[in-house]
């Protein structure tokens, strides 16, 4: 084989146990159903999950500001949400997609399948898009979400959540996460957040409240960063 | 899976959180299931299936993601150094839920041969993300395409028990031309060989 079809894969580090919940998790009972009884099966990083699907600014079809998708203000707290997306080396993740979804103020999503019986509300979408900028910043407003009931448990109810969803380089990279709000007394009996095993994993959902990002009569600041997956140092030749 | 010691300096990672049932509000403005831009070069096809549960029964409320090379075999990525020709608007991404029954469909292009790490090229195939409500983490698996001879020397395929490899073939639909059949079974009998990198 000749050197120059050699091209060097730059894989991506495999995750420490604990991180990711498992698939599995019957305090999550709908899991029962979903999740598979085989064991996954481990395959080499090839160009294939090296590689993953960009996005351009025009692809984009909803803002970063989710308290301007109605004719008036919505209800709720406003809050100012920010943070950096990262690798685990510390690198920014530029230009990268940050989807979030999230429930209004009184707790109800503005989704058919949602029946809770708690307002809508006629000025909140609950959508967001951006792209991350030079540094890997991201900045969304929005409203406080509420806290919702759901019928996983007797009287069980989710702690205020946002979803946030990103991309980073490749298909490896790919994380779909929830953000929780500091002090909430829901979190302890949550069983998608407790999912995660490692104590600080979970721990790094929660936003913080942040003064520096508060703007003085208008919103409180949070700051939520995300880290994606690394690289490994040694590439992997593949072959041309 | 690879692994290496884990540096203390490394920043801790993000753990997964299940998409829920409401991720239409998030994902919607990036549904797209048909990746056939115009001018796109190769073999159109589609393909569609239904996502099952344990219960056999159809799951409603799952979203899939596709990522692809073209008809070549290269993908739309800064990281793809072949010497190979890009189609243009052809991003290799698709986004699409499940209906009611479960269903979902892509009409793409049938991707062409891309490196491995080895001799061979890999057979052609999709990558496929799978999320929905009960799920905290996502499930990764392929579309391999059975009509491919390529497929007996494929890298990752050869990796997977042979009993379980049809699972990741998806089969010509009689009496449609170009169209393949390929479903998604979580859990039991048949269930899909998911995998891990």
């Amino acid at each position: 084989m000749n050197q120059r079809d050699l091209f060097p894969i730059r894989r991506y580090r495999s995750p420490a146990p604990g991180i990711h919940p498992p698939h599995l998790y019957p305090g999550y009972v709908s899991s029962v159903k979903r999740a598979p009884s085989q064991a996954l099966v481990s395959i080499p990083q090839t160009l294939s999950e090296v590689t993953g699907p960009g996005f351009q600014r025009h692809q984009l079809k909803v803002g970063a500001d989710l308290t301007a998708q109605g004719h008036g203000e919505p209800s709720g707290q406003r809050i100012s949400l920010s943070g950096r997306v990262l690798d685990e080396d510390g690198k920014p993740i530029r230009n990268t997609l940050v989807e979030i979804w999230q429930a209004n103020a009184a707790g109800r999503y503005n989704h058919a399948v949602d029946q809770h019986d708690a307002p809508l509300d006629p000025n909140f979408i609950g959508n967001g898009q951006l792209l991350t900028d030079e540094e890997g910043r991201y900045q969304f407003k929005t409203i406080r979400p509420g806290a919702y009931p759901w019928r996983n448990h007797p009287n069980a109810w989710r702690p205020a959540h946002i979803h946030f969803s990103l991309f980073g380089p490749a298909i490896s990279t790919r994380l779909v996460t929830q953000m929780y709000f500091p002090g909430d007394p829901l979190l302890p009996f949550d069983p998608i957040f407790n999912g995660i095993r490692d104590e600080a994993a979970r721990q790094r959902l929660i936003a913080r409240f942040d003064w520096n990002t508060t703007v003085p009569e208008q919103a409180l600041g949070f700051t939520f960063d995300i880290v994606l997956r690394g690289r490994l140092e040694t590439p992997m030749e593949n072959r041309l | 899976m690879t692994t290496s010691p884990k540096p203390d300096s490394l920043l801790g990672l993000g753990a997964y959180q299940t998409v829920g049932p409401f991720f239409q509000i998030g994902f919607e403005a990036l549904y797209q299931n048909d990746l056939a831009v115009p001018g796109l070069k190769g073999r159109l096809v589609s393909i569609r299936g239904q996502v099952f549960d344990s219960d056999r029964l159809p799951v409603p409320d799952a979203v899939l993601e596709i990522w692809q090379a073209n008809s070549f075999g290269k993908y739309a990525h800064p990281e793809d150094q072949q010497d190979k020709p890009l189609d243009l608007d052809f991003t290799g991404f698709g986004r699409c839920p499940t209906d009611a029954e479960g269903r979902f469909g892509f009409r793409t292009v049938k991707p062409g041969p891309v490196p491995s790490s080895t001799e061979t090229p890999q057979a052609p195939h999709i990558s496929v993300s799978i999320f929905m409500r009960g799920l905290l983490d996502r499930l990764v698996t392929r579309i391999y395409f059975i009509d491919e001879d390529s497929n007996r020397t494929d890298e990752i395929l050869n990796l997977i028990d042979p009993a379980r490899r049809p699972t990741l073939f998806a089969r010509p639909i009689p009496g449609e031309s170009d169209a393949y059949l390929w479903n998604i079974v979580l859990q039991g009998h048949d269930e899909t060989v998911f995998l891990d990198f």
